[in-house]
């Protein structure tokens, strides 16, 4: 199949981008990743530059990869991050525009690759639990009933791919900050920082310039792993009653 | 050069605890004056680094991915062993050690995988502290399985994405010391050399992705946890950017190299569909629980699964192996599948594919029970190939996997260099010649989480380290060698693009070095390598600069480094005339076709010395003893 690409291309974050336009014939058992290989094995063989796109494992799991194509982030299969979408949901002809994930905490680097280091930060802020190697009691002392431990590795199976920022039209973080907000929040051992966890990662989130969410519902619609929107529901809870409730420690641990 | 394996003294049992009390401390007050460089985040890596930070050392971690959340540890599905014995089934320590010496077809350090046993337990109650959500029973317990072929349930897991969860734990244990002030991040960035100063790993070179800039980093001692070597053979099943450069630089900079030639090839991966395929996906081994594996009795069948009558079907691996059947390791159930692709009788377009066939699993269960154990492995298959499993038999061959050789390291994982420890896939240590399932992740987060932040303290306490700066002429030597590589690179500007030799390359490995070798075919591919190494040199065609992000360049970079590995592996797959594990030499095989060990001969590790461009590696050989778990012929039958 012959397909007509219309690519972002930008040099650098300091430089202007602007779409060009490639033919690349293509076949359908391809991934869309493979079909990008050969339009740039194509480019260097005539001293071009290659499209740079992030990826990594090629399998859906590593969360690197992603852009829009056609307007929609990771493209048309739901459920599907862009290495595992195949050519044969494409036909003959197709014409198809692909550009960075744009939102002003992910900053352009190169083409279609874009700096998620916001994500990392906002995970730094407090998505996690303190539990230094050597502390920990046997893996069985707490039980946890299955159905709250298996709604916690729904939330949990969030890639931090950026999907979700990229179809938001505030560009919010809501989709991927509540699914951590949730995992941990979820299980006996996330319940210490409950609170303090939802209050700095919601304002790591606003330090970054993500937008406020307003239940749109594009972030779920486009989410590689279906994190489902009742996870921002948790997280504003947590966030309202943490915000009502929250104390400040008296004293540092140690020290009291 | 002697091997020390510094084994500690005493039983099997307490080694690992004199080992400890042994050590020297490091006064708390004193650790944040030491820096220690972490190259790679995955298991081991970030494991690693979060810890070293805990315990208030200055830590210093490089990924050249953009998140450290994204190292290929997260692809890892099945999941992660532990001698808890929490289904009373009779696991024990001893039984893990026993069953790990085993499956490594005795090539392993009986002391090392006998602590990795110990650990495990303890991995687990880490895990579940760190909040990874484990698949659990309805009673709120945590639920087993049991996984490549053993005969007990001590595999966690969490549903598919067991290798995610370990690492999400990992990557959140770090972010916390970086949040902490005690780990700094530094994503994007490879490191291409490693810096030695008066014998003493003192830092790395790295370059930044995103600006190309090329910097020194100073530490006081450095760890690599930069996995495996599998993408020499271009595909296979790891990450499209994992790599051998860091291992490789610290080889030629006098780390040893052993047992190169040991590689894991997966039997359960989805074919090859064409020349552009870009990597290779696995299919859980949990699979061949309940499909069966089977090819046309006749050569060149052309007909439709369905259509073949159940007579004039060969279920290899039952008719060969009938008390393991399906479920027979690995290496064994490759090897297999090779052989009757070899006699013309593998299937699917290319010939290269055996069936694995849940007809019989649908009509004894139902389509639920299936449904519910592998929807979503079945999901998975059916995006990449278009086929319904559940109607038409999955398709599958073997894929390279993993890669148990690595560099040397002793029994505290630091490698022949002073002060460069090695982590995870990327050493040799606890494997042998074959890795069972799901001990991988045991390893990578026995060596991050347990071992290293304790080995590590009594080499700073006890090593004596000058003051050092950037502008030692050994750092400026490194840096200036990592510019003039950059340089040479971009400059060739031939025709042939990186990945059209790197295929080639891979190619030729999978031919000769793949999962049968033989001595004639290692020496053709040795004498090949070289010639594609050589127009490699001459006509490789990288575009773009170097002070740019570049993805070009950090390809050309580690074909590079390839090509030199690839006639390591040959060369180590030549001397070794014996079979064991994933090494199987077609001169050495039993009249059944079975792998036969000869270990009168090569009861060692072998350990590779560089002695400089074109010059043979000498050999050294760690002699492997048998205490415990006595040397048998392994036997599936």
């Amino acid at each position: 199949m012959k397909l007509k690409l219309h690519v972002w291309r930008q040099k650098s974050a300091a430089s202007a981008g602007r779409m060009v336009r490639y033919e690349v014939e293509a076949n359908e058992h391809m991934s869309f990743l493979e079909m990008l290989d050969v339009l740039n094995e194509s480019l260097i063989e005539k001293g071009e530059e290659p499209v740079a796109f992030d990826h990594d494992c090629r399998e859906g799991i590593c969360g690197a990869c992603g852009f829009m194509i056609n307007g929609v982030a990771h493209g048309p299969m739901p459920g599907t991050t862009v290495c595992q979408l195949h050519m044969r949901h494409f036909k003959d002809g197709d014409e198809l525009y692909l550009e960075p994930w744009r939102a002003v905490a992910f900053p352009v680097v190169k083409d279609l690759i874009v700096d998620r280091g916001a994500f990392d930060r906002i995970i730094a802020a407090g998505g996690f639990v303190s539990a230094s190697t050597g502390s920990a009691q046997d893996a069985n002392a707490i039980p946890i009933p299955k159905t709250g431990a298996d709604m916690a590795m729904d939330a949990a199976q969030c890639i931090g791919c950026g999907a979700c920022v990229a179809a938001c039209p505030n560009a919010s973080a809501a989709l991927f900050l509540s699914a951590k907000v949730s995992h941990l929040g979820l299980l006996p051992q996330g319940q210490p920082e409950r609170k303090e966890r939802a209050l700095k990662m919601v304002a790591a989130a606003n330090h970054e310039l993500f937008g406020g969410c307003t239940n749109i519902g594009e972030c779920e619609a486009v989410c590689p792993k279906h994190i489902r929107l009742e996870f921002i529901a948790r997280r504003n809870r947590d966030f309202l009653k943490a915000s009502c409730t929250f104390r400040e420690e008296t004293a540092a641990a140690g020290a009291g | 050069m002697k091997l020390d394996s510094r084994i500690p003294s005493g039983p099997i049992e307490q080694k690992w605890d004199n080992c400890k009390f042994e050590m020297k401390l490091v006064n708390p007050a004193n650790k944040r004056k030491f820096t220690v460089i972490v190259v790679g985040s995955g298991l081991a890596g970030g494991a690693a680094a979060a810890t070293m930070g805990e315990l208030g050392y200055n830590v210093r971690c490089f990924c050249f991915q953009d998140s450290p959340r994204r190292a290929h540890s997260i692809a890892a599905q099945g999941g992660i062993n532990a001698a808890k014995n929490y289904q009373n089934d009779g696991d024990s320590i001893y039984r893990l050690f026993y069953d790990t010496v085993k499956g490594g077809d005795f090539r392993a350090r009986e002391a090392n995988v006998y602590r990795l046993a110990q650990i495990s337990v303890n991995i687990i109650d880490q895990c579940v502290a760190q909040g990874v959500p484990f698949a659990r029973e309805y009673g709120g317990l945590l639920a087993n399985r049991s996984f490549g072929g053993a005969q007990v349930s001590r595999t966690f897991y969490a549903r598919g994405q067991t290798g995610q969860q370990l690492l999400l734990g990992c990557y959140q244990a770090l972010e916390r010391q970086v949040n902490a002030g005690r780990v700094t991040m530094f994503p994007r960035h490879e490191m291409l050399d490693l810096i030695v100063i008066d014998g003493k790993a003192r830092g790395i070179v790295t370059r930044n992705l995103v600006t190309g800039k090329i910097d020194t980093h100073l530490a006081d001692a450095v760890v690599l946890a930069t996995g495996g070597y599998g993408n020499v053979f271009y595909l296979s099943t790891n990450a499209k950017g994992s790599n051998a450069t860091a291992i490789w630089r610290a080889y030629r900079k006098g780390a040893l190299m052993a047992n190169p030639c040991f590689t894991q090839i997966h039997p359960t991966c989805i074919p090859v569909s064409g020349e552009y395929q870009s990597k290779l996906t696995l299919m859980s081994e949990s699979l061949r629980n309940d499909g069966r594996i089977w090819v046309p009795k006749k050569g060149g069948d052309s007909r439709r699964p369905v259509q073949i009558p159940e007579d004039e079907r060969d279920y290899y691996l039952e008719r060969r192996y009938p008390s393991f059947g399906n479920l027979v390791p690995r290496d064994v159930a490759s090897r297999a599948a090779k052989a009757v692709c070899d006699e013309g009788r593998g299937v699917g377009k290319t010939g290269l594919g055996v069936y694995l066939d849940f007809g019989d699993a649908v009509r004894r269960l139902g389509r639920h029970v299936v449904e519910e154990r592998y929807g979503n492995l079945f999901e998975m298959y059916e995006r990449i190939t278009g086929e319904d499993p559940y109607s038409v038999p999955m398709r599958i061959f073997p894929a390279i996997h993993y890669t148990m050789g690595g560099l040397w390291v002793d029994y505290r994982l630091m490698s022949t260099i002073p002060g460069l420890f090695v982590l995870g896939e990327a050493n040799f240590s606890d494997h042998g010649a074959n890795r069972l399932g799901a001990s991988a992740l045991m390893q990578g987060l026995a060596d991050g989480y347990f071992i290293i932040p304790y080995t590590i303290g009594d080499y700073l306490a006890t090593a004596k380290l000058d003051k050092i700066d950037s502008n030692h002429h050994e750092a400026r030597r490194a840096e200036n060698g990592v510019n003039e590589q950059v340089k040479r690179l971009l400059s060739v500007k031939g025709k042939r693009t990186v990945d059209s030799f790197h295929r080639e390359l891979g190619k030729l490995l999978w031919e000769d070095c793949g999962m049968a070798r033989n001595a004639q075919g290692l020496q053709y591919a040795m004498g090949k390598i070289a010639e594609l190494q050589q127009e490699y040199w001459q006509n490789v065609n990288v575009v773009g600069e170097g002070a740019e992000l570049n993805q070009s360049l950090e390809k050309a970079g580690r074909v590079a480094d390839f090509f030199e590995l690839a006639q390591l592996m040959c060369l180590d797959g030549f001397e070794r005339n014996e079979s064991c594990g994933g090494h199987f030499r077609e001169e050495y095989q039993t009249p059944e076709g079975e792998a036969l060990r000869d270990d009168d001969q090569f009861c060692y590790a072998a350990a590779w010395e560089y002695m400089g461009p074109g010059q043979k590696p000498a050999l050294h050989k760690e002699v492997l003893s048998f205490e415990h778990v006595h040397l048998a012929q392994r036997s599936y039958k």
